[in-house]
């Protein structure tokens, strides 16, 4: 490890400065907000935090935000990672790794537009425009409000869509992982006799370890922040609420500041223990250097 | 050539076959939007777009008309360029400060760089619009509402913590070896830096180079906060929102605005793919 | 909002000594848009409503050389919110509704119009009303540029004839007739409750109607400005009647499932299709965009049209209930003033409504402007009501108004109680005004 203290402040200096400017002085507004009234005029003390930990729409939005951070993480992860893997080894894997990333280059406007035509509920006696409830009838079941159905139903159907997206993101950057193990390392596991699956979880899976924490990382602090989703296909309503949909209805919508900066507080602080296991991934990490 | 089947558990056909599937099903939603930007309004309220396959050679039931809408619009060139003069830099500009920093998260010592790190990272959790009001404030204060340079500035600032999160990991994965003999060599820090870092990292400044210019390409919010949207400056996204009434009506124009603002990340995409490819690590062991 | 611009003030500090040590790129900013005679306007029209307000200005801008950049978002209380909260407000805002409107007037946001526009012209030309809504204590602070009226019923003539069903007059009549239209093996009415981020709103619509006919609009007032309670008998009454209807899956194509999945634009489809799944639909007039937009061809009077929405109570008679569009000011200056001015006269609100089918709310807008028949008959039963009320929820804060009032139609509709529904919106409504 280089020592030159002028080094390091000369390259990271910049991007704390903006980082600095940009997220972490807005941060500590909002934190000072948080202990006031609505329009910051009065100081409340906690009170903004009770009123959160009391309401049913936020403890709604609690339970919504950990079903998603169990079913959206896992598939996310998963997903991409055995696509990272699988595509490199078909002939059309440019084709393959595109159709999977499309999602994420399509704006979210078209995204809403894209699930309506899923999701989309008429009558059995009408015909049908959503893919899904025509998929049903197919079959001779009853069309199925996707996005009414709760609690299960609904807050699975929105998590697809997460899922649909976010894939393709953690699909890239685990392939550009899976692309720098050196080859070497996987032929002469092969020809010590492993099989792939041998391969994958011996060989590969370890060196890929660190780039599935950031991924993973990445996908819980989506989590948190997930909003234009829920914002645009049910905007929390049939228990479908999650903190960030609240913290915007609280602050743009009912224009409550001190609940939306106390929202957005609770969700900085939740972030708290995943940066601790971080901490402890690097100095593993760098112990075994 | 593709190594398939060397050790015979996971035979070629399987691994066809979930990719194939799971292709197919992400295709799916995307198809039903590329059909339904080519059908008439009405039909599209009317009836599923997977109907139009029942008689696919009835051309009476596609039509171009919401994508002619839709490039017909005055001014449609100039957001296209505006969006491109908003996305390069601010697509640009975070790579490189973020690559800088994460070269010194993974490689330099200094005091306190853990904490540092972690503490960049999380912000990456703050919700965008709580910064939107004390940044606007001083932007207006110091005459940078209204400017590119302003929004410029403000995705790098946004954009950073995930940049410097995925930059650091990958820089943390180089051989230690080819640093050492580089400083033995009598090489700083920068010329690691540029001359080592950089080239070996290329995947990951490519993947990264994809999010960060389509989050900015696709990002609608931000620059109606800071730029204001008028029409000299406004971006693609604007414009297009701006084909939709204040109820949702003629909302099937949208259909076919959402495929002409996503060709440019889809070739953005393709043109970077080129860089996923194995064995730069490689080289550079041995070397 | 002073309080709160003194805390930031604090921490600006801060930022713009972040700013400065950070931002050397500042030197290289470029011109902004605040180019000499130009007015920035921020909105929520876009498609059709952008081309018609495009074209409104085309003379006054031709005339003037002032250049009016109209911004469209349909998130305009995020933007809105943020530019004033920020003191980075457009010059001129087309505004979400009066609740609002009164928000940022009393925290000092809005000019005062007296000042701009001419007072008297102004009374002679708008019913009182109007004048009423667009102020906060006493001042003009807004003026309407155009109008929707809610409480109409739309029907499918051809069908209506072709089954034997006739206009109902009264409330007994409608539930009659929809009776009879069930037991006849379809479905009377189409409702559409979802709309996106806000899903809910037209069965506040119903709501407002219902309590008007049943409660009277004096009542309607103590109720929109939270004097009794939402779980008080008049208020509950209303949404068991409107339950008679949305509640039953007899009544509504699709049931309750269907009610609450479909989209407000797409219910009225269901009456023209062939044979038609529904034959009721109370909607407001701006809904006529969309049955245009979805089945092409059909002719305003002949294949589709509307009846106003019966009384209930005979001592109540037919109110109508009504949006408008409202635009204020936010910056004082000479050419925001010119825009203003003409966007308050008759002329540029012919311009508007005729391109769109609209309503005008300003009684020196001829009625020969209007594009079809129907929309002049809504004119009229707007202009000549004798008793007119806002739409509520659009006056009430917006914790309840746009928020746990939209929620609780959901909810009701979606089988809870109407008790639990009601005490809900109640202790929304008491942490909300205060």
């Amino acid at each position: 490890m280089q020592r030159g203290r002028a080094w390091a402040w000369g390259f990271t200096g910049p991007a704390l400065l903006l980082v600095g400017f940009y997220l972490a002085y807005p941060t500590l507004g909002t934190v000072y907000l948080s202990f006031f009234d609505r329009r910051s005029q009065h100081f409340v003390g906690f009170h903004n935090y009770v009123d959160l930990f009391t309401s049913s729409a936020m403890r709604t939005a609690f339970r919504n935000n950990l079903l998603w951070l169990l079913v959206f993480t896992a598939a996310t992860v998963g997903l991409g990672l055995v696509l990272a893997v699988l595509a490199d080894r078909v002939r059309y894997e440019a084709v393959a790794k595109s159709v999977i990333f499309l999602p994420m280059a399509i704006s979210f406007v078209g995204a809403g537009v894209i699930w309506k035509f899923i999701y989309a509920y008429r009558p059995a006696t009408s015909a049908q425009i959503g893919l899904a409830n025509q998929l049903l009838m197919l079959f001779g079941r009853e069309p199925v409000g996707w996005l009414i159905e709760r609690p299960w139903i609904n807050n699975l159907a929105l998590i697809a869509v997460g899922v649909w997206i976010w894939t393709g993101f953690a699909m890239v950057v685990l392939s550009a992982a899976y692309k720098g193990i050196p080859r070497e390392l996987l032929e002469a596991a092969r020809v010590d006799g492993a099989g792939e699956w041998q391969v994958f979880w011996k060989v590969s899976l370890p060196l890929l370890q660190s780039t599935v924490a950031v991924v993973a990382t990445t996908m819980v602090i989506n989590v948190l922040k997930v909003f234009d989703i829920v914002y645009v296909m049910t905007n929390g309503n049939f228990d479908t609420e999650v903190m960030a949909n609240r913290m915007y209805k609280e602050m743009f919508q009912f224009r409550h500041f001190g609940r939306a900066s106390a929202i957005a507080v609770i969700l900085f602080l939740a972030i708290v223990p995943v940066m601790l296991a971080n901490i402890r991934r690097f100095r593993q990490q760098e112990a075994e250097r | 050539m593709r190594g398939r089947s060397v050790g015979g558990t996971a035979p070629g056909a399987l691994v066809d076959t979930v990719v194939v599937l799971v292709a197919l099903a992400w295709l799916l939603p995307t198809l039903g939007l590329l059909v339904s930007s080519l059908r008439p309004a009405p039909d599209v309220a009317g009836s599923g777009w997977w109907t139009i396959f029942a008689n696919p050679f009835d051309l009476t039931r596609w039509t171009l008309e919401n994508y002619r809408h839709v490039l017909g619009q005055q001014g449609m060139g100039r957001a296209f360029f505006n969006s491109f003069l908003i996305t390069v830099p601010a697509t640009l500009l975070p790579i490189l400060l973020a690559s800088l920093a994460a070269f010194a998260f993974a490689w330099l010592d200094f005091p306190g760089r853990q904490v540092l790190f972690l503490a960049v990272v999380a912000f990456l959790v703050v919700p965008l619009q709580m910064t939107f009001v004390p940044i606007l404030r001083i932007y207006s204060q110091s005459g940078l509402a209204g400017t590119l340079a302003g929004l410029w500035l403000a995705h790098t600032g946004y954009g950073l913590p995930f940049a410097i999160y995925l930059m650091r990991n990958f820089f943390a994965s180089l051989p230690e070896e080819v640093f050492e003999s580089a400083y033995i060599d009598g090489a700083s820090p920068l010329s690691a830096f540029f001359r080592l870092a950089l080239p070996m990292s290329t995947p990951a400044l490519a993947s990264l180079a994809i999010f960060q210019f389509l989050w900015v390409w696709n990002d609608l919010l931000v620059a109606l906060i800071y730029l204001g949207g008028g029409a000299q400056t406004a971006p693609l996204t604007l414009k297009l929102s701006s084909l939709v009434g204040s109820f949702g009506q003629e909302w099937h124009v949208l259909t076919a605005a959402a495929f002409v603002s996503m060709v440019v990340p889809v070739a953005v995409f393709f043109a970077l793919q080129r860089y996923f490819v194995r064995g730069i690590l490689a080289g550079a062991v041995k070397g | 909002m002073k309080e709160r611009s003194q805390r930031w003030a604090r921490f600006r500090r801060l930022g713009l000594a972040l700013l400065m040590v950070a931002l050397p790129a500042a030197a290289f900013s470029l011109p902004g848009l605040a180019a000499p005679r130009t007015v920035t306007m921020l909105g929520t029209w876009g498609g059709q409503e952008l081309e018609a307000f495009l074209k409104v200005l085309e003379p006054f801008e031709k005339e003037t050389g002032i250049k009016v950049e109209f911004t469209g978002t349909r998130d305009l209380p995020a933007v809105l919110t943020t530019r004033v909260a920020a003191g980075n407000p457009p010059d001129l805002a087309a505004l979400p509704n009066p609740g609002q409107m009164r928000e940022l007037a009393a925290e000092g946001h809005l000019v005062d119009l007296s000042k701009v526009l001419d007072m008297n012209t102004l009374k002679n030309q708008y019913a009182p009303v109007w004048i009423d809504l667009g102020s906060y204590q006493g001042k003009l602070h807004a003026i309407f540029i155009s109008a929707d009226l809610k409480s109409l019923v739309w029907y499918n003539p051809k069908a209506f004839a072709a089954r034997g069903y006739t206009v109902p007059k009264t409330w007994d009549e409608l539930m009659s007739l929809t009776e009879r239209i069930a037991a006849g093996g379809v479905t009377p009415w189409a409702i559409g409750l979802e709309s996106g981020a806000a899903s809910g709103w037209p069965g506040t619509d119903w709501i407002e109607d219902i309590m008007l006919r049943t409660a009277g609009p004096e009542v309607y007032d103590q109720w929109v400005a939270h004097q009794i309670p939402w779980t008080d008998a008049r208020v509950k009454r209303a949404w068991e009647i409107f339950g008679q209807i949305a509640r039953n899956p007899r009544y509504v194509y699709g049931g309750t499932t269907g009610a609450l999945s479909t989209n407000f634009g797409d219910a009225p489809n269901f009456l023209f299709t062939s044979p038609p799944r529904a034959y009721l639909h109370r909607q407001a007039t701006f809904i006529q965009s969309f049955i245009r937009q979805n089945n092409p061809g059909l002719v305003a009077g002949q294949d589709y049209d509307f009846f106003a929405l019966p009384p209930i109570d005979a001592r109540w008679g037919t109110p109508a209930l009504g949006a408008a569009d409202m635009v204020g000011m936010l910056r004082d200056t000479p050419e925001a003033r010119k825009v203003m001015q003409y966007l308050a006269s008759p002329a540029a609100q012919e311009r508007w409504v005729a391109a769109l089918g609209k309503l005008s709310a300003n009684r020196a807008v001829r009625m020969e402007v209007y594009p079809d028949p129907l929309t002049r008959k809504a004119a009229q039963i707007l202009v000549s009501a004798e008793v007119f009320r806002f739409d509520g929820s659009d006056l009430m804060p917006a914790a309840v108004g746009s928020g746990a009032f939209w929620e609780g139609i959901l909810r009701y509709v979606g089988g809870e109680s109407l008790d639990d529904t009601l005490r809900a919106i109640e202790s929304a409504a008491k942490d909300a005004y205060r």
